[in-house]
């Protein structure tokens, strides 16, 4: 006896804004007819916190993980215990999106000391000797636009030996001029990152310029807090000895889940740097830092 | 006075010329120019110098004839130039050709080389025997794939095992590889690649494609590069096509997608599948591997947005720029250039930014990097160099798919550095690049200005028109202005330096025949409706061309130019004259080179140009240019000895004058054609003086022709000219009965040779100046009332001076008849005092000579004071 529980939402990019109605229906296929002790849908919405082993000791992180802050949760019966028949059958279902008391919700974010996460879970109890089916099926959130208009503003940089900072002995660089601009700092994050970079000239070649895209987490209050910068991805911009004063572009698609806008709460917070780093025939490596301010319009 | 007597007064030229003569003074050579103002010095000494100084200006050697005002107005007056801004009004259509094109340009036409011609040439061409190594590194993925479906052949299978085994977050390089192990290695991927993505293992076919796209920024073994990028673009097709074709299934339902689906007929869940794509590749961490990838998924978004191709292309051809490696970047320009092709080749744009890219970061291939490389690798840089031809080539190619117009945009301009710094084989190359990038779908038709921009550029570079017309290409390029207004427009350019830069008559058949063609050309363009200054401006143009065709001492085959030159030119009056100028002078400078002795074969040869211009001269309109050519050739024909010929010619024009109209037109306004009419008459006079009677005709037939015709042709009311011309006869009937004549011509007998004076021959002239005479008496009595006294008096006046100079007032009759002719002139007051005083002074001053002694008697009897 084969069967088989599936829950498909009606939006294929499965994002929702607060205040929608997350709708859908549940799918159950079934070669006979199926008895059940009823079938049961849970929407919720949660933040996991996690202190980094860097930060406190590692015995304390890990029985101190922080409690999971709960946004959203709610729950109903679909199907009142009964009979399937045979075959295909949708049920649809309808979940309004609403945050619990006075909480926000905040957007789906994926990182690694803090997760913003938000699931449909259905269940089907089955009479004894049947294993209870259930089916778990995340879903998007994302804010409202903020209303505050983005202003392109954009950076120049120019790095030289004289401009880089942590220099053990800046005698033995070898002399490099890059300059550049990000069109923008403040970025909306559907857009993706822009701007130019100008070898202008080197003593020694290029080996290779990146975009590190970093997120930085901090979990805690103002007693005691942990910050961890870790890196999200890192895309390549230029391999080789690239030509000098031919302006080569910077562009950096901020990645879905794993970016959202710049968040900021009494318990946590999650924002994103940008680093480009050029990488010296010589293995030098030169890094200039971006802190970013992402924003959803 | 019913019968006057006429004598003429017997004339000693000489004598008369030593007289009146000027005294005159040689003037240096040095100093000579015919525009300069002769200061006459000291003379008589240096009588002699004389002849020097006149025959040295003759040769004025400027050979520009083209008129002075209209090159002041550099070729073109601005009135014609609006005619030409109005002849334009041709937009609806090009807009309409604009339509239909861009209906086309979504995809690549026939006659665009396919890249799958290319492939095999690539293979076949670039190839090593050192070892080739794949290194793969399938990176670390967790989700493990389900077993590959059981149809796939054993080899496959084992290639899959091991590719497993890489997906365990190993690195796998595959060493010591021959070439066709190579090709079979990446062949079994491209399998791979195919039952990855039918076991729907979409992950791992894109870990296939990210690891073989990473092993085009691998240059070691660099001759076998080009060879390799082949292969490794093979397998990215491949991937391409899969994800192109799924997503487009994913709309199928429940119609397919037609042909030309835009975004908005793609359901969401095929949008978001689309954008999953482009979420994964944007996040591939190579930029090498990254950029193909996303090159080869560049169709697919058509899913999405309407204007993404577009910008993917521009984004992608500027992430070009940061491929250090110079062949690495040069491959991944021609594959964004040939995937942009297959998908929106009207996108121009970015093609051309690649191939500018390219110039740009050409001085990467002399850079430090590509120069260790090459030397650890043992390449010689002309190999390198050759590395690079494939993918250039496919660049230019593109960026010249339908281009026309960008591409004579170039060509407008390169041309001119090439004329500059090259030589005409180079130029010539360049025309024919230019005809075999116009011709097809008659691109040159929307070129016009470029093309004639091309020609404008070329020729102040090649003022040698041997060496012009000697490029093949030059006339086939002509070929391409096929609408007759342009056509003739470049045409006139070009005789327009030619005329301004020929230095020397030509025979060159390369030039005459060019030339000839172009003349035609121009020629040809003449209809019911061109204007008369067009006519006169081609006509000036070709002009100057007959001009500058001379054939040295072959005068036959110059005179059968000309022939062929009347067959070709016969519409443009103007050319037709000048030809028959041509020719007289032609039979002149045969003379001159026979010091006036004909031989035979000579005299045949002026007979002939006599008869090119007899038979010539009848197609002409202008009736006054019938007559004066006429007269001309009938005095080279004289000149020439060749009587009847001469006979002819001025039979011809005596017989034509009954033809001559009343009124003529002037540049557009009537006119009479009196004055005319008389200053041909008079000419002709003084022509006929040299002309020795026709044998078989009477005694001074061609004057009494003429004078019949004068007589029964039908002047103007109230006009004198008839009794002017016989006025004017009488001098030249005086010169007739002189022993000695006023001029000959040599070597031809005229009438003072055939008669020897004779007195028959004398009482003739005498008779019928008699007849003359009692002409004009008649009229002038006929003046006698009212209006006509004015008249009158001019016209005594004037027979009174005639009768003056040629008559022998020895005679009493004449002698008193002059007494009476000036009385009449005066007896109205319309006389002019003062010329009368002069004249008196005149006849008082010759009284002192001689044999005019008689005439002091007569200034005794002319009255000044007959004002009563």
């Amino acid at each position: 006896m084969s069967v088989s529980l599936d829950i498909r939402l009606k939006r294929a990019n499965k994002v929702y804004h607060e205040g929608e109605r997350v709708s859908g229906v549940l799918l159950v296929n079934s070669r006979d007819a199926l008895q059940h002790q009823g079938v049961s849908l849970s929407l919720e919405g949660l933040v996991n916190l996690q202190l980094s082993s860097k930060s406190v000791g590692v015995f304390e992180a890990f029985y101190n993980s922080v409690k999971p802050i709960q946004l959203v949760s709610s729950n109903m019966e679909v199907v009142k215990p009964g009979k399937i028949p045979a075959g295909r059958t949708e049920i649809p279902f309808e979940f309004p999106l609403q945050a619990k008391g006075n909480k926000v919700l905040y957007e789906t974010y994926h990182g690694v000391f803090v997760n913003i996460q938000y699931t449909l879970r259905c269940d089907m109890r089955r009479p004894l000797l049947a294993k209870d089916l259930s089916k778990t099926c995340e879903f998007m959130v994302h804010c409202q636009p903020q209303k505050s208009k983005l202003q392109p503003n954009p950076v120049e940089f120019s790095i030289t030996p004289e401009t880089l900072q942590n220099v053990r002995e800046r005698s033995s660089l070898p002399r490099f001029l890059i300059r550049g601009h990000l069109d923008a700092t403040s970025c909306a994050v559907t857009q993706p990152l822009t701007g130019e970079l100008v070898l202008e000239s080197s003593e020694v070649a290029i080996k290779s310029i990146e975009l590190q895209l970093v997120r930085v987490e901090t979990c805690g209050c103002a007693e005691g807090y942990a910050r961890d910068a870790t890196e999200i991805q890192n895309i390549q911009i230029a391999e080789g000895d690239v030509c000098r004063g031919l302006s080569i572009p910077i562009y950096m698609v901020f990645p879905r889940l794993f970016t959202c806008p710049t968040l900021e709460t009494t318990n946590f917070k999650v924002e994103f740097e940008v680093n480009i780093v050029i990488i010296l025939q010589d293995d030098h490596l030169i890094t200039e830092n971006f802190p970013l301010k992402l924003v959803r319009v | 006075m019913a019968s006057v007597q006429w004598h003429s007064r017997a004339r000693k030229y000489e004598a008369e010329v030593q007289m009146c003569r000027l005294e005159v003074s040689a003037v240096d050579f040095s100093d000579y120019h015919p525009l300069k103002a002769i200061t006459v010095t000291d003379s008589k000494a240096r009588r002699g110098g004389r002849k020097g100084s006149t025959s040295s200006s003759s040769s004025s050697s400027s050979s520009v004839v083209l008129d002075p005002l209209s090159s002041m107005l550099d070729g073109s007056d601005p009135l014609s130039l609006f005619a030409a801004v109005s002849q334009t009004p041709a937009l609806p259509h090009s807009i309409s050709l604009g339509r239909k094109r861009r209906e086309k340009e979504e995809e690549v036409g026939s006659d665009f080389e396919p890249w799958s011609s290319k492939r095999g040439e690539i293979l076949s061409r670039f190839t090593t025997t050192e070892k080739l190594s794949i290194n793969l590194f399938m990176g670390s993925d967790k989700s493990k794939a389900s077993s590959p479906s059981s149809a796939v052949s054993e080899k496959v299978r084992t290639r899959l095992e091991e590719l497993d085994d890489l997906e365990e977050g190993s690195q796998r390089e595959l060493l010591n590889l021959s070439q066709q192990d190579y090709v079979n290695r990446i062949e079994e991927l491209n399998q791979s690649l195919k039952e990855a993505w039918g076991s729907d293992q979409k992950v791992k076919a894109l870990k296939i494609v990210i690891q073989c796209s990473k092993l085009l920024s691998d240059t070691s073994v660099i001759q076998f590069y080009p060879s390799k990028f082949v292969l490794i673009t093979d397998i990215l097709d491949t991937f391409g096509g899969l994800v192109y074709d799924r997503i487009w299934s994913m709309c199928a339902d429940p119609h397919p997608l037609p042909e030309s689906f835009s975004a908005d007929d793609v359901n969401d869940t095929a949008k978001e599948t689309c954008l999953n794509w482009f979420f994964k590749i944007a996040s591939i961490r190579e930029l090498v591997p990254r950029l193909y990838v996303e090159a080869a998924l560049l169709k697919c978004n058509r899913f999405l947005t309407k204007s993404g191709i577009q910008e993917t292309l521009q984004r992608l051809t500027a992430m070009i720029r940061g491929i250090g490696d110079p062949l690495v970047a040069v491959y991944a320009r021609a594959y964004l250039c040939r995937v942009g092709m297959e998908v929106a080749p009207h996108l121009k744009d970015s093609l051309n930014k690649n191939f500018f890219d390219l110039l740009a970061t050409f001085r990467q291939i002399h850079g430090e990097s590509v120069q260790n490389q090459l030397a650890q690798q043992r390449v010689e840089i002309p190999i390198y160099l050759t590395l690079y031809s494939p993918a250039i080539h496919w660049i230019l190619q593109c960026v010249a798919y339908r281009a026309p117009e960008d591409y004579i945009n170039c060509a407008e301009i390169w041309v001119e550095f090439t004329c500059r710094h090259f030589t005409k084989r180079e130029v010539n190359t360049i025309l024919a690049d230019i005809i075999k990038h116009m011709t097809p779908d008659r691109a040159f038709e929307d070129a016009y200005p470029q093309l004639q921009s091309v020609i404008k550029k070329i020729l102040p570079h090649f003022h040698d028109f041997s060496v012009l017309f000697s490029m093949e290409k030059f006339l086939p390029f002509l070929d391409m202005f096929q609408k007759d207004s342009v056509r003739v427009e470049v045409c006139k350019s070009i005789m327009e330096v030619f005329i301004k830069h020929q230095q020397e008559a030509t025979r060159d058949p390369v030039i005459l025949n060019a030339l000839l063609h172009i003349c035609k050309t121009m020629h040809d363009s003449v209809n019911a409706l061109t204007l008369d200054d067009e006519k006169r401006s081609l006509s000036l143009l070709i002009n100057g061309f007959i001009r500058m065709v001379s054939f040295g001492r072959d005068f036959e085959q110059q005179l059968s130019f000309c022939v062929e030159a009347r067959a070709t030119f016969c519409n443009l009056e103007p050319v037709i004259i000048h030809l028959i100028h041509t020719v007289n002078q032609l039979a002149m400078e045969t003379r001159c080179v026979m010091k006036g002795n004909h031989s035979r074969k000579t005299a045949a040869f002026v007979r002939a140009c006599a008869a090119y211009s007899f038979i010539t001269i009848p197609s002409l309109t202008s009736i006054f240019n019938r007559l004066n050519l006429y007269l001309l050739s009938g005095e080279v024909a004289l000149a020439n000895q060749c009587l009847s010929q001469a006979d002819a010619f001025l039979k011809a024009a005596v017989s034509l004058l009954p033809e001559v109209p009343r009124t003529i037109s002037i540049e557009g306004k009537q006119r009479s054609s009196e004055p005319f009419l008389l200053d041909f008459i008079n000419n002709f006079l003084s022509t006929l003086l040299v002309v020795p009677d026709h044998p078989e005709q009477g005694v001074l037939y061609l004057v009494r022709g003429l004078l019949n015709m004068v007589q029964d042709y039908t002047w103007e009311d109230n006009s004198d000219a008839k009794i002017r011309v016989y006025i004017s006869a009488l001098p030249l009937l005086a010169a007739m009965s002189q022993e000695s004549y006023l001029y000959t011509i040599p070597k031809v007998d005229s009438n003072e040779t055939l008669y020897g004076g004779d007195p028959k021959f004398i009482a003739e002239i005498n008779k019928l100046c008699e007849t003359l005479i009692g002409q004009v008496l008649d009229h002038l009595k006929g003046l006698g009332r009212d209006e006509g006294v004015r008249r009158q008096g001019s016209l005594a006046f004037s027979l009174f001076g005639c009768l003056l100079a040629h008559g022998d007032l020895r005679n009493n009759k004449l002698n008193q008849l002059a007494v009476n002719l000036w009385n009449l002139s005066h007896k109205h007051g319309f006389c002019d005092t003062r010329t009368s005083v002069r004249t008196l002074e005149y006849i008082k001053h010759q009284a002192q000579l001689a044999d005019l002694s008689h005439l002091s008697d007569m200034t005794a009897r002319l009255s000044l004071q007959s004002r009563t």
